[in-house]
């Protein structure tokens, strides 16, 4: 010790400090980046919502909110749901392989019920509203156009189950919400069955 | 003078003194005024730096009124700043001023950034001063955007909605951190919250604290000037810089000259043109915010415009966030990218003049077309000069490595 005047002994004393003053910082910073995090109450918000859809027609839309977030319910009609079997639309990802929707949505239609769409309404790409634009054709969307949803701010193309056409700057098919039916016509969005297949 | 013995000092001098012994006040005034010296040639493009600090303070002042009026709540905002622009005593031009502050200090901080590439600024040995002045302008970004989402209305907080799912396009951390930045599932009273504590206090306190840096290395390194050479090199017998004059009272006249045509033009835009048509307060953002329905057109407030215009141009989601990120992180790598020695744009050679006009048309274009739809030909014309963005800084490494200019001079000039 007396040899280097305890220099080394004061290096490991300024490393030792320094570690724990900063093993210490990052503790402090824990509740602080936590509690950025979505609050207790913001949680209970979020709850899950109870929708009647018994008044909703074929072909017509609806939208709640759930998580402060715009959910789509389309009641699509045998007409609208033929349209989805079209071959040629060029879609990313036209078997629903990514994880947007739960199991249970996971098939052609994208729903539980064929007819009974559920989407959250908000674009993949930056999360603007898409519009409804169910008809087919129009002058606006080209001769190609099926009918589906069209987001305004950047052009994202989606047909009527929300699946996304190629060539558009969203990357993923619409997120489909966790629902369930409490009845025929009653849904309940963001609770799942204990039975999803 | 000041070797002049004075018989019944005044009662002014005796407080100075009194005031020196226990703080520098005399010692600062001389290091950054009376004694700091700076080329004598400075030219019209050297006001920018002292109208971006009227501006700071126009903001810091107004901004702190503003918030005696205004409720950060999702509930209560859009009407709060109605409240101010209606009842509030003279409310109108405090939020008018603020909200004109935001735009003109972009356009000052900008004309600031130009003047460096014109003549060099950010090289040898004025590089941490060009990196501090680079953190300056993103904290002004930030600063800009945050505050954009308090009026709460429809561009308001479709805006925030589109640059915060900027985020989700980082591969795995991206939602949570969407939803950690939010505090919700969606945006919400809680974001508008903390996005008031930081317009108002973090970001403000992190900005004064860069000028103070900025304005501490300049004075160290001493200021460039259009001539590119360091007035430094050439000393008198006392010491002082030969092609030299002091801040005060040669510049600080100058600049009030300066500073009073800026304030005839911005009292022109608050009074006649306070929504500038569209481009300084959008007309979206007179109706409240909407979360079920976005605008038909979004875009962002100009100064952001060229940034969102390259984040269109790539028909990738990740991509089009990289390039845009990108776009101003390879300026922070200006002073490395630029290899030439010689500093100002009147020595160099012509390729460099040509780029940099090409990388000036590149950034006044893409901020036009960042306004317009994102379709056909504006389409085309945003990945083009997305293109020649970028490919300013890769043609400027190579080219500055062996850049044939004119020779500079040893001595300032008043001419080019």
């Amino acid at each position: 010790m007396s040899e280097d005047n305890g220099l080394s002994r004061r290096r490991f004393l300024t490393i030792a400090t320094s570690v724990t003053g900063a093993v210490g910082t990052v503790a402090v910073a824990v509740p602080f980046i936590s509690s950025w995090q979505p609050s207790a109450r913001a949680r209970a918000l979020g709850a899950p919502v109870k929708v009647d859809i018994s008044k909703l027609e074929d072909g017509a839309m609806m939208r709640v909110i759930w998580r402060g977030t715009p959910v789509s319910i389309l009641k699509r009609s045998p007409e609208m749901l033929s349209r989805l079997e079209n071959e040629q639309a060029d879609l990313r990802d036209r078997n629903s392989e990514q994880e947007q929707q739960p199991a249970y949505a996971q098939n052609e239609f994208r729903s539980i019920k064929p007819e009974v769409l559920v989407l959250i309404s908000n674009c993949t790409h930056l999360g603007c509203v898409p519009t409804n634009r169910f008809e087919v054709a129009p002058a606006d969307l080209g001769p190609d156009w099926v009918g589906g949803f069209f987001c305004p701010c950047h052009g994202s193309k989606f047909d009527l189950a929300g699946r996304v056409f190629a060539g558009v700057p969203a990357p993923l098919n619409l997120l489909v919400p966790p629902y369930r039916y409490v009845g025929d016509n009653v849904l309940i969005i963001g609770e799942d069955t204990e039975v999803a297949a | 003078m000041s070797g002049v013995e004075v018989t019944g000092e005044s009662q002014g001098t005796r407080l100075l003194a009194w005031i020196d012994a226990r703080f520098p006040l005399s010692k600062m005034m001389r290091e950054h005024a009376t004694e700091y010296y700076a080329g004598k040639n400075f030219n019209v493009w050297y006001v920018f730096g002292v109208l971006a600090f009227v501006v700071l303070i126009i903001q810091l002042l107004t901004g702190i009124f503003l918030t005696m009026n205004y409720k950060p709540a999702a509930l209560d905002a859009f009407a709060s700043v109605e409240y101010i622009m209606r009842d509030v005593e003279w409310g109108w031009l405090i939020r008018y001023m603020h909200s004109t502050g935001a735009s003109a200090f972009f356009i000052v901080v900008y004309l600031h950034m130009f003047r460096a590439m014109l003549y060099g600024s950010y090289k040898n040995p004025r590089e941490l001063l060009w990196l501090i002045g680079m953190l300056i302008y993103v904290a002004l970004m930030a600063e800009g955007f945050l505050g954009y989402l308090l009026p709460w209305g429809q561009m308001s907080y479709w805006g925030a909605q589109v640059i915060i799912s900027l985020f989700g396009a980082i591969p795995v951390v991206g939602d949570p951190l969407v939803e950690w930045i939010r505090g919700d599932y969606n945006i919400s009273d809680i974001t508008l919250n903390r996005f008031f504590a930081l317009h108002v206090i973090a970001v403000p306190l992190a900005l004064v604290m860069l000028v103070v840096m900025h304005i501490l290395a300049l004075h160290e390194t001493g200021s460039n000037n259009p001539d590119g050479i360091e007035i430094k090199a050439n000393k008198g017998p006392d010491g002082i810089p030969l092609d030299g004059i002091a801040f005060h009272p040669f510049y600080t006249a100058k600049d009030l000259v300066a500073i009073i045509i800026f304030l005839i033009l911005f009292s022109a835009v608050i009074f006649f043109a306070p929504e500038m048509g569209g481009y300084f307060l959008e007309h979206a953002n007179f109706e409240p915010a909407n979360i079920m329905k976005t605008p038909e057109h979004i875009a962002p407030v100009w100064y952001f415009t060229p940034f969102y215009a390259i984040l269109r141009a790539i028909p990738d989601k990740l991509g089009g966030v990289v390039l845009m990120g990108g776009a101003i992180v390879v300026l922070f790598f200006l002073p490395w990218i630029d290899r030439s020695g010689v500093k100002s744009i009147r020595y160099r050679g012509w390729g460099y003049k040509g780029a940099l006009t090409v990388f000036a048309v590149s950034f006044l274009v893409l901020g036009v077309l960042g306004t317009l739809p994102a379709e056909g030909i504006y389409t085309t014309l945003a990945r083009i000069f997305t293109f020649l963005y970028f490919g300013f800084f890769v043609y400027l490494y190579f080219y500055t490595g062996n850049e044939k200019g004119k020779p500079v001079p040893e001595r300032l000039t008043y001419h080019g």
